[in-house]
């Protein structure tokens, strides 16, 4: 799984003071009964595990529980030993920040979380203060790896990055069906993430040279009840295709507004927002799930670990569906568990120290090895092109990880094809 | 914007701010009689668009059919509430009876979060993506259809305060408390009798807003923020103001969506209501206090 330099840079780092250190423990471990010398050789890593399990954010935080969920056993399997301590952030900052200080003041030795670039920020605050590594499994704000922070490492692509790799597959889906759009209509939910993907798409749709133009922007208010106005308003633009940039509710309700003002794109695709690949989207929309697309960073459906990861997920969630926010806290945890199997230690500048020199190949979401860079950013992350095909996620692109082909333009609300 | 968009996003506007009428009116007859503000409202009504949703998921009852089930439903839990928990507070310190409904109310919201989950649930029915064409305007039939059954709801409520005996009674203990003590009337039931036609006009507008939008845990308190600004907007405590006051809310929105930014909506409530409090405090339809 790791390059074995990683241990020799390690090893290399150690001073004579810390190796006689390490010398006397050794001794003093060996003089120690047998079953406490299984139980320090069995420690654990203790990882403080930050979501959104309540509040507006509750239903990513609870998949993303999952994800640590099914970590815990999987990873003792592969012989790298955590205990999971849950903690609730109830989608709030300061609440983040108190549970962050309660996990180290429980004994915590590194931290993950949380899903909301704000409370990932303020746990970063914590961490960084605290001198606790803190692996963010999920939040795409960039500002919270350029602040110079030395304990803070992130497994999730930054606001740019989805909006490049998305943007991209967006050219890529054109190249790969023969069909190119004129114009688009971009939706977004006016908070941190949405404004964060707005300025992006701003700032970088120009230099992509795009195939098309984007003729309006429309924000909506993240706790919108209705959209009518919105759709109503988008469809008057006359787009050939909708980018909408959503969360989970707003997802469902735009395409169900879509449905009855009957507008009917060429094709509505995310250039990197949830929202249009989750159960409740499927569920609520039926055969109006169908084809809608959405570039975001995916589970590669073809390495080992993900499909042990995806059939452990089944066996211990009966009828949930495995999304991406499941996906990334599994890896957090596997970051820091081969952190801590490199370190052999939980401290925290020996866990940083490792935590700097990961390189893990085989792993469970699409992209390059597990690494970071100078700033503590995982710079290999990839997105894909996921269709919903037969009310499933469906990877069409890129090509090396596509389960089936893409379909664009998408059939109308009444085609027979959608089932 | 040509008149085509302007009508469809007005009608919308109308057919929503119905449904919000009919929350209102649930709120105001609760304060208008007992003097007790509820701060549950939202909740309560969050509970009955569960129970609506429920009631489809297992028996694919159609939110029509549940709206007297779910109605007496929220009845019966409103007149034990008030029976058991509210009429103790109705003559002691407004703060005690704010903490305790707002108590009710975070009991509610964790309790659908423990028995629903986090997740969106709403209703599929066979008609929730159809609409109407009438020229170029698309008007929704989901929302024309709530927006009838939350009219003829609150006829019916008008017409039980100003017809029947019983609504009669109820006024009278709004008008004057002493005299209808006096005369012999059993106030403590009809203040119950009232906390519970309010909690079953809140289950039929949970019931209609369930066919329009999703429901979650943490949708109780918007509604009930909502519900107040309404009710403000149209002067607390009367009937007519809270059916004014919803239509107005519902119908701004939907302008302020079109004409301004969709992402500026419920900053022109809030306006709205600011407007109002400074302007007229008791309310466009209140009465001026004596």
């Amino acid at each position: 799984m790791t390059k074995s330099s990683d241990n020799r840079t390690i090893s290399s780092a150690i001073s004579r003071r810390r190796f006689n250190a390490a010398l006397a423990a050794s001794g003093a471990l060996l003089a120690a009964p047998a079953t406490l010398r299984r139980a320090r050789a069995a420690a654990p890593l203790k990882i403080g595990c930050l979501a959104p399990l309540t509040g507006f954010f509750a239903r990513e935080g609870q998949n993303c529980k999952r994800g640590f969920d099914v970590a815990g056993p999987m990873l003792a399997d592969m012989g790298m030993a955590v205990e999971i301590m849950m903690a609730d952030t109830e989608s709030n900052p300061d609440k983040a920040r108190t549970a962050a200080e309660k996990l180290i003041g429980e004994g915590a030795q590194l931290l993950i979380g949380t899903f909301v670039s704000g409370e990932t920020a303020a746990v970063a605050q914590v961490a960084e203060q605290r001198g606790i590594p803190h692996v963010i499994n999920i939040a795409a704000a960039p500002q919270i790896t350029e602040q110079g922070y030395k304990f803070v490492f992130r497994n999730f692509a930054t606001g740019p990055m989805l909006v490049i790799n998305g943007l991209g597959l967006i050219k890529s889906l054109f190249a790969a069906t023969g069909t190119t759009p004129k114009t688009a209509v971009f939706m977004h939910v006016n908070d941190t993430f949405g404004t964060a993907m707005s300025k992006g798409i701003g700032a970088l749709f120009p230099k992509m040279d795009m195939p098309f133009e984007i003729v309006e922007t429309i924000a909506y208010d993240p706790k919108a009840k209705d959209l009518s106005v919105e759709v109503t308003k988008a469809k008057a633009t006359g787009a050939d295709i909708l980018m909408p940039v959503s969360h989970g509710a707003d997802a469902i309700m735009l395409i169900r507004e879509m449905v009855k003002q009957r507008w009917e794109p060429m094709g509505v695709m995310t250039p990197g927002s949830p929202g249009t690949y989750e159960a409740q989207f499927y569920k609520a929309l039926g055969k109006y799930s169908e084809y809608v697309i959405a570039n975001v960073p995916w589970i590669d459906p073809k390495t080992a670990m993900s499909q042990e990861f995806a059939k452990r997920f089944g066996d211990m969630f009966s009828g949930e569906m495995l999304e991406l926010n499941a996906g990334f806290s599994f890896e957090a945890v596997l970051i820091a568990a081969d952190a801590h199997k490199r370190a052999g230690s939980a401290d925290p500048n020996a866990l940083a120290d490792a935590l700097r020199a990961t390189n893990i190949e085989e792993h469970v979401m699409i992209g390059g090895p597990l690494a970071f860079n100078d700033k503590g950013q995982n710079v290999n992350i990839a997105s894909a092109a996921l269709q919903n095909l037969e009310r499933r996620p469906t990877v069409v692109l890129p090509a090396e990880s596509a389960e089936a082909a893409p379909v664009f333009p998408m059939p109308g609300w009444g085609d027979a094809k959608r089932g | 914007m040509t008149p085509t968009i302007v009508a469809t996003v007005l009608i919308g506007g109308i057919l929503t701010g119905c449904v919000y009428a009919l929350m209102a009116l649930g709120l105001s007859v609760i304060f208008g009689v007992i003097r007790v503000v509820n701060f549950a409202h939202g909740e309560m009504m969050a509970v009955a668009m569960y129970a609506a949703v429920f009631l489809f998921a297992a028996f694919g009852l159609d939110p029509l059919h549940a709206l007297p089930l779910v109605a007496a439903g929220l009845f019966a839990f409103g007149y034990a509430l008030q029976r058991r928990l509210v009429e103790p507070f109705v003559r002691r310190p407004e703060h005690e009876q704010f903490i305790l409904l707002l108590a009710v109310g975070v009991i509610l919201t964790n309790g659908a979060l423990i028995l629903f989950g986090p997740e969106a649930r709403g209703i599929m029915t066979d008609y929730a993506f159809d609409s109407y064409a009438v020229g170029d305007i698309i008007i929704d039939k989901t929302k024309t259809i709530a927006a009838i059954a939350a009219i003829i709801a609150a006829a019916g409520l008008l017409g039980f305060f100003r017809f029947a005996r019983t609504g009669k009674a109820i006024r009278a203990c709004a008008d004057n408390l002493i005299g209808a003590e006096v005369i012999g009337l059993d106030v403590k039931r009809l203040y119950t009798l009232t906390f519970a036609v309010g909690t079953a006009c809140v289950g039929v507008a949970g019931t209609l807003l369930a066919m329009i939008i999703e429901v979650t845990p943490a949708l109780g308190p918007e509604l009930t923020l909502l519900a107040f600004v309404i009710v403000i907007v149209g002067g607390l405590g009367s009937m007519p103001g809270a059916i004014f006051g919803g239509v107005l809310i519902g119908v701004s929105e939907a302008l302020a969506g079109l004409l301004i930014v969709p992402s500026m909506k419920s900053m022109l409530s809030f306006a709205l209501l600011i407007v109002i409090l400074v302007l007229r405090p008791e309310g466009l339809l209140g009465r001026r206090p004596s």
